[in-house]
C-alpha cells in the first residue's frame, strides 16, 4: 500500500470568513437568530428617524432660530451659544485665561499620563499643590495686572471643571488622612473617621449641598462670609473627602502586611513608615480608585444647579428658556450629555487600562 | 478672641471669603467701597442680567440707588442672584447688604426672621394665567384644575388658601423656579400658572405663543414686594429706606435724572431739601448731603425706574395703575423730606 | 533635634514598658496624648460652631426648636400615599415626603433590578449583537450625569405627549402630559376571600417546597414543586376569584372639566423620576451582575457537567447561589444609591421628602437647622441600616464558605 499525503481540505466554507462568523455569534440556535433579527429590525426602525433628525435633517449654519426650519436638529442654537455653554458669563475678552489653565492641566495631565516622560512625581507635586495657585491667578485674577474677575461670572463648563478638580484636589490629602486614621491603633481616632466617613457617606450630595449654601453661613462668626461658590466646594470636599478616604483605604490594604512589618523592622517612625514606605505603593494602586471617584464627582457637580450656580447643564438649560430659541432643549440636553459622556468614558477607560496594568504587576506581590 | 484667631484661620485659608461686617453694614459697605445686593436668577422688569451681564430692572435700581446714596456712585455694586431658598440665610449671614428680590413684606418675614422690610417698591398681586382658548372668565371656573406654581413662595400659600376658601378642587405642580413652572405651564403640563402678576407678564413674553395666554381677572392677595435689610442695624436701615422715598418725592417734585441740574437752582423748599442745598441733608443718615441729587442724577426718580424696566418703555408694558403715585390715584407715598 | 532622632530610631527595638523610655516616646502613652489633644480640639471646634450659630440665631432674631412641626403647613401637595390636606401640620409633610421616597425607591429598586440582570446576563451573551448591545447601553447611561437623564425624559420626552383632551389610549388607560391614568380596582364585598385564598396559597407552597427538600435528601428522587407552587399562588385565588363572582370593580378614569378624575394617576414627575433611576442604575446592577457571573470558577461548571447535572440545575444550584454572594454586597449599595438618588426628585417638582420637606417647608418655615438635620438622619439611618444588613449577610456568607 502505498500512502500519499493529501492536502488538507478548507473548512467548509460556512465555517470561516464573514458567513462563519455570522454563523458563530449571530444565528448559533433559533433564539439566537430571533434575537438577533429582532435587534437588526428595531435597529433599523428606531435609528433610522434618530439619524434623520440629527444629521440629514438637521441645520447646522446659522445665526438665528429663523435658520432652524427644515424641522431636524436645530445645532445653529448650541453653535451660537457655545461660548456661553463653556465660559459662563466669564467677560469674553478674558476668556484666554480660562483656555490657558486648561491647556496647562491638560499637558501636565499627558505628563503624568505618557509612560516614556520621566519625572513623573514632580508632575504629581506641580499638578497638586503649584498648579492649583497657578489657576487660581488665572481664574480669579486681583493680581498680576489680570482684571479681577468675580465668581459669580463664573459658568458653564469650565465651572464644571473648577468643581470637579478642586473637590479631587482638595479631598486627597483630607482622604488620606482619613483613611490613616480608620486604620489607626488609636481606638478615639479609629471611631472619629469611621464616623465621619459613614455620615457622609450615607448622605445624598444634594442634602449637603443645601447644607452647604443654608446653614453654613450660621456655623460662622458674623464678620466671616463665605462666596456662593466657596461654600458649594466646601459641601463638595467635605462629601468626597468621605468617599476619597475609602479608595484610599482600599489601596492601604493591598499592601502586603510584609511591608509594614519591614519598616518597622527598620525602626521607621509612624509618618516615616507611611511616607516613605506605604503611600507610594498605596497610591499607585489607588490611581484607577480615584479616577472612579472623579468620575463620579464629574458627573455629580451637574447638582449645583439646584443651589443657583450655573454649571453647563444648568447655563444649557437656562439657555434653553431663552425666548429666541425655546423648543430646542433636546439639542441642548444631547450637547451637554456628550461632553459629559467624552470624558466620563475617556477616564473610565483609562482607569480600566490601569487596572488592567496594576493587576499584572500584582501578580508577584501577596 | 479665640473666634477671631478662628476666623482669622479661616480667612487666610480661604482668600475666596466675602468682607467683613462687624462694625456696622453702613462701614462695611464704605470700607469696601462696593454693595453687595441680593437679587433674582432673572425676573424680567425686576432683577436680569443682560448679553454682557449686566443687570437690569426695578429691583437692581434700587441696588444702584443705595449704593449712589452711600459711595456716590451707581456702579460700585455687586450683584448677588439668590433662589428663593437662599435669599433670607444670605441676607441673615451677611453675605448681601440689601435684599432687594421681589420679596413680599409678611408678617413672619418681618418679624420671625431677623429681617426688617423698609418699605415697597411695587404692590403687586397674585394672579393666573390660562390659555385662551378654554375660554375662561373667572379663577372659579378652575375647580378640578392643575395648577403651576413655583415652590418656597408665598404664591404656594395663597393658592391653597384661596381654592380652600372657595371649595374648589386643584391639584399644584411645584418647581423650583418659576422659569420651570412657566414653561410647564407652557407646554399644557397644568391648566393655569400662578405667580404675583408682575412677573407672570414678564414670564409671559417668553412663552412659545404669549398671546394665546391671558390672565384671569382676579386678584387673590396682596403681594408688596420691597427691600429688606437685616434687623438690629437701625442705621442702615434708614439708609435703605430713604433711598426708596427719595425716589419716589423725586418724581412727586417732577425732578428727573435729565433735569436735576438745573433743578438744583430751584426756588421750590421742597426741591432744595430733596437735593441736599437746604433741610436735614445727610447729617441723620451720616452719609454725603448730596446724596439724594446723586440717586436722581444717577440712577432717576421713581417713575423713571418703573417706566424703563416695567411700564410702558419696557417689554413687559405695565400699567402705573396702582403703583402710581398718591396724588395720582395710586399708593406710592413717600413722607415728606425736611 | 538629632538626639530626639535616635531615640525614636532605638525606641520600637526596646520593650514597651521599658522602665527607661521616655514618655514621648512610649506609643502608648504618646497615643493617649495624642487622641486627648484630638478630643480637646474637636470639642472646642464644636463648640465653636454651636456658640457661633446660637449666637447668630439669637442675633438675627430666628426662630427654632420643632415646634413648627406642628404648625398648618398650608400647601398642596400633589400626591400622597397617606390622607393629605392643605390643613395638615408641618410634621404631616414629611411624612408624605418620606413615603414618596420610598414609593419612588422601591419602585427603582425592582425595575433596576430586573433590567440590570437582564443586561448583565445579556453582556454574557453568545450573540455578539446582544453582548454589544448591552455593551452599549451600559457604556451610554453610566457615563452621563443621573440629573441629566432626568431632564431629559421630564423635559424633552414626557413633554411632547399630548394634552388630556387628545390622549392616547393604552391598555385601557389614558396617557397624557398630565400622567397616565388607568382604572383603578375596587375590592366589593367578597374580595376578603380572595386575599385568604392567596396567603393559603403561598402557605401551602413553602410546605410543599419543605416537603421537597426533606423527600429529595431521603430518596433522591425529585417533585416538580417550583411548577406546582406557581400554579397554586396564581391558580388558587383565580379560582376563588370566579367562583364568588368577581367580587372588583373597575373605577374608570374619565375626562371631566380639565382633567381625568377617577382612576389612578402615574405622575409624569414620578414616571420620569422612576425612568431615569432605573436606567441608570441598571447600568451599574448589570457590571456587577457580570462581574458577579465571571467570578464563579470555570471548575465550578465543569465539576457539575461531570456529575451529569443539566444545564439549568447547573445554572440554578451551582452559579447562581455562588454568583449571589459576589453580587449582594455591592447590589445593596447601589440600591442605596438609588435610594440617595432619588433625592434629585426636586428639580422636576416629584414631591419627595427633600422636595417637600427640605424644599417647601424649608422655604416655608425658615428653619434651615431642624429641616437639613431631620432629612439628613432620614438618609443617614436608611444608609446605617444598610451597613447592618450588609454585615450580617457577609457574615452569614462567611459560615457557608467553611
Amino acid at each position: 500500500m502505498k500512502y500519499e499525503i493529501q492536502p488538507t481540505l478548507p473548512p467548509p466554507a460556512n465555517t470561516v470568513g464573514a458567513i462563519g462568523w455570522m454563523r458563530k455569534h449571530l444565528f448559533h440556535g433559533p433564539l439566537s437568530s430571533a434575537a438577533t433579527v429582532i435587534i437588526a429590525v428595531l435597529a433599523v426602525y428606531l435609528l433610522t428617524p434618530v439619524l434623520q433628525w440629527a444629521f440629514i435633517d438637521a441645520d447646522w449654519i446659522g445665526d438665528s432660530r429663523e435658520a432652524c426650519s427644515s424641522g431636524g436638529a436645530c445645532w445653529v442654537f448650541i453653535g451660537n451659544r457655545l461660548e456661553q455653554f463653556l465660559y459662563g458669563f466669564y467677560p469674553s475678552e478674558q476668556t484666554w485665561r480660562l483656555n490657558l489653565a486648561f491647556v496647562l492641566l491638560i499637558a501636565l495631565i499627558a505628563w503624568m499620563l505618557i509612560p516614556r516622560l520621566p519625572g513623573k512625581g514632580w508632575a504629581g507635586a506641580i499638578t497638586l499643590v503649584i498648579y492649583p495657585i497657578i489657576a487660581y491667578y488665572l481664574l480669579i485674577g486681583d493680581a498680576f495686572g489680570l482684571e479681577y474677575v468675580e465668581t459669580h461670572r463664573w459658568g458653564g463648563f469650565s465651572l464644571t471643571l473648577v468643581l470637579a478638580f478642586v473637590g479631587i484636589v482638595a479631598a486627597l490629602p483630607f482622604g488620606i488622612l482619613l483613611a490613616l486614621g480608620r486604620r489607626s491603633a488609636m481606638p478615639i481616632v479609629r471611631s472619629l473617621s469611621v464616623t465621619y466617613i459613614e455620615i457622609w457617606r450615607g448622605v445624598p450630595l444634594i442634602t449637603v449641598l443645601f447644607m452647604a449654601s443654608v446653614m453654613l453661613p450660621l456655623f460662622f462668626p458674623e464678620d466671616i462670609n463665605f462666596d456662593k461658590l466657596l461654600r458649594a466646594l466646601i459641601g463638595i470636599i467635605m462629601f468626597q473627602t468621605a468617599y476619597m478616604a475609602e479608595v484610599v483605604r482600599g489601596g492601604l490594604q493591598a499592601i502586603p502586611k510584609g511591608q509594614y512589618e519591614a519598616a518597622d523592622a527598620l525602626g521607621l517612625s509612624y509618618w516615616k513608615k507611611m511616607i516613605l514606605i506605604i503611600l507610594p505603593q498605596a497610591l499607585k494602586l489607588m490611581i484607577p480608585g480615584i479616577v472612579n471617584t472623579f468620575i463620579a464627582l464629574f458627573k455629580d457637580t451637574s447638582l449645583v444647579v439646584i443651589i443657583g450656580l450655573f454649571d453647563l447643564l444648568a447655563i444649557v438649560q437656562a439657555a434653553s428658556n431663552d425666548p429666541d430659541w425655546i423648543g430646542f432643549a433636546t439639542e441642548g440636553y444631547i450637547f451637554v450629555a456628550l461632553m459629559f459622556w467624552i470624558f466620563c468614558f475617556g477616564m473610565s477607560r483609562y482607569s480600566q487600562h490601569l487596572e488592567k496594568l496594576l493587576h499584572t504587576g500584582h501578580g508577584n506581590r501577596a | 478672641m479665640m473666634k477671631k484667631t478662628l476666623a482669622a484661620a479661616i480667612l487666610a485659608t480661604t482668600a475666596l471669603s466675602g468682607a467683613a461686617m462687624a462694625e456696622g453694614t453702613l462701614e462695611a459697605v464704605k470700607g469696601r467701597d462696593l454693595l453687595q445686593c441680593g437679587v433674582t436668577n432673572g425676573v424680567p422688569g425686576f432683577s436680569v442680567p443682560d448679553e454682557q451681564g449686566n443687570w437690569q430692572g426695578l429691583d437692581v435700581d434700587v441696588c444702584k440707588a443705595v449704593a449712589a446714596a452711600v459711595l456716590g456712585d451707581a456702579g460700585k455694586v455687586k450683584y448677588i442672584p439668590l433662589t428663593a431658598k437662599e435669599r433670607f440665610t444670605a441676607l441673615q449671614s451677611g453675605e448681601i447688604d440689601v435684599l432687594s428680590r421681589v420679596t413680599t413684606w409678611t408678617q413672619t418675614r418681618d418679624t420671625q426672621l431677623g429681617l426688617n422690610f423698609t418699605g415697597v417698591t411695587y404692590y403687586d398681586g397674585q394672579g393666573f394665567l390660562v390659555k385662551k382658548d378654554l375660554g375662561l372668565q373667572s379663577v372659579k371656573e378652575l375647580d378640578g384644575a392643575t395648577v403651576c406654581v413655583q415652590s418656597g413662595t408665598t404664591t404656594e400659600l395663597n393658592l391653597a388658601d384661596y381654592f380652600r376658601a372657595n371649595g374648589l378642587n386643584f391639584t399644584p405642580v411645584v418647581f423650583d423656579t418659576n422659569e420651570q413652572a412657566a414653561s410647564s405651564f407652557d407646554s399644557g403640563r397644568c391648566d393655569a400658572f400662578t405667580t404675583d402678576l408682575s412677573q407672570a407678564y414678564g414670564l409671559r413674553t417668553r412663552m412659545s405663543d404669549p398671546d394665546a395666554v391671558v390672565a384671569l381677572p382676579e386678584v387673590i392677595s396682596k403681594e408688596p414686594l420691597g427691600p429688606v435689610v437685616r434687623q438690629g442695624d437701625d442705621q442702615w436701615f434708614n439708609i435703605v429706606k430713604w433711598s426708596l422715598f427719595a425716589m419716589l418725592n423725586a418724581e412727586e417734585l417732577g425732578v428727573t435724572s435729565a433735569n436735576v441740574d438745573e433743578m438744583k437752582s430751584s426756588e421750590n423748599p421742597n426741591i432744595k431739601r430733596l437735593l441736599g442745598i437746604d433741610g436735614p441733608k445727610g447729617k441723620g443718615l451720616d452719609i454725603a448731603d448730596d446724596w439724594a441729587y446723586q440717586i436722581v442724577k444717577q440712577v432717576g426718580n421713581y417713575g423713571e425706574a418703573f417706566e424703563r424696566n416695567v411700564g410702558m418703555g419696557s417689554a413687559l408694558k405695565i400699567d402705573r395703575g396702582i403703583n402710581a403715585l398718591w396724588n395720582q390715584g395710586g399708593f406710592q407715598y413717600a413722607p415728606p423730606m425736611r | 533635634m538629632s538626639k530626639e532622632k535616635s531615640r525614636a530610631h532605638e525606641a520600637p527595638a526596646r520593650k514597651k514598658h521599658d522602665s527607661g523610655t521616655r514618655f514621648w516616646n512610649d506609643p502608648g502613652k504618646r497615643a493617649l496624648v495624642f487622641q486627648t489633644l484630638l478630643i480637646g480640639i474637636l470639642g472646642f471646634l464644636i463648640y465653636t460652631v454651636v456658640d457661633n450659630t446660637l449666637h447668630n440665631l439669637e442675633t438675627r432674631g430666628i426662630t427654632t426648636g420643632f415646634d413648627f412641626l406642628h404648625e398648618e403647613a398650608g400647601f398642596g401637595i400633589p400626591l400622597s400615599l397617606i390622607d393629605y390636606t392643605e390643613a395638615d401640620s408641618y410634621g404631616r409633610t414629611f411624612i408624605v415626603g418620606l413615603l414618596n421616597t420610598v414609593l419612588v425607591s422601591v419602585l427603582g429598586i425592582i425595575a433596576a433590578t430586573v433590567l440590570g440582570f437582564m443586561l448583565g446576563v445579556a453582556r454574557l451573551s453568545d450573540n455578539w449583537l446582544v453582548a454589544k448591545l448591552s455593551t452599549l447601553y451600559i457604556e451610554i447611561f453610566r457615563n452621563i450625569p443621573l440629573l441629566l437623564q432626568i431632564f431629559f425624559w421630564y423635559f424633552a420626552v414626557l413633554r411632547a405627549l399630548p394634552s388630556p383632551r387628545q390622549s392616547i389610549e393604552l391598555f385601557g388607560g389614558f396617557l397624557n402630559i398630565r400622567g397616565f391614568s388607568v382604572p383603578k380596582p375596587v375590592p366589593e364585598d367578597g374580595f376578603g376571600l380572595v386575599v385568604a385564598a392567596f396567603v393559603i396559597a403561598i402557605v401551602a407552597s413553602v410546605i410543599l417546597v419543605r416537603w421537597n427538600h426533606k423527600r429529595q435528601d431521603a430518596t433522591g428522587q425529585i417533585f416538580p414543586a417550583g411548577w406546582v407552587s406557581a400554579g397554586l399562588i396564581v391558580g388558587l385565588p383565580l379560582l376563588t376569584f370566579l367562583v364568588s363572582g368577581m367580587p372588583l370593580s373597575l373605577d374608570r378614569p374619565e375626562l371631566r372639566g380639565f382633567n381625568f378624575t377617577g382612576g389612578m394617576t402615574l405622575l409624569p414627575e414620578l414616571v420620569a423620576l422612576w425612568l431615569a433611576l432605573t436606567i441608570y442604575t441598571a447600568a451599574f446592577i448589570a457590571e456587577t451582575v457580570r462581574g458577579g457571573i465571571l467570578a464563579v470558577p470555570k471548575g465550578q461548571l465543569e465539576a457539575s457537567s461531570a456529575l451529569g447535572l443539566p444545564k439549568r440545575r447547573t445554572l440554578r444550584l451551582i452559579v447562581i447561589p455562588q454568583a449571589m454572594r459576589v453580587i449582594i454586597p455591592p447590589l445593596t449599595s447601589q440600591y442605596l444609591n438609588l435610594t440617595k438618588n432619588s433625592s434629585l426628585a426636586t428639580a422636576i417638582g416629584y414631591p419627595d421628602l427633600v422636595s417637600v420637606f427640605a424644599g417647601t417647608t424649608l422655604n416655608q418655615t425658615g428653619q434651615a437647622i431642624e429641616v437639613i438635620s431631620m432629612t439628613m438622619a432620614v438618609y443617614l439611618t436608611l444608609s446605617l441600616l444598610t451597613s447592618l444588613f450588609m454585615n450580617w449577610y457577609n457574615k452569614r456568607m462567611a459560615l457557608v464558605e467553611r
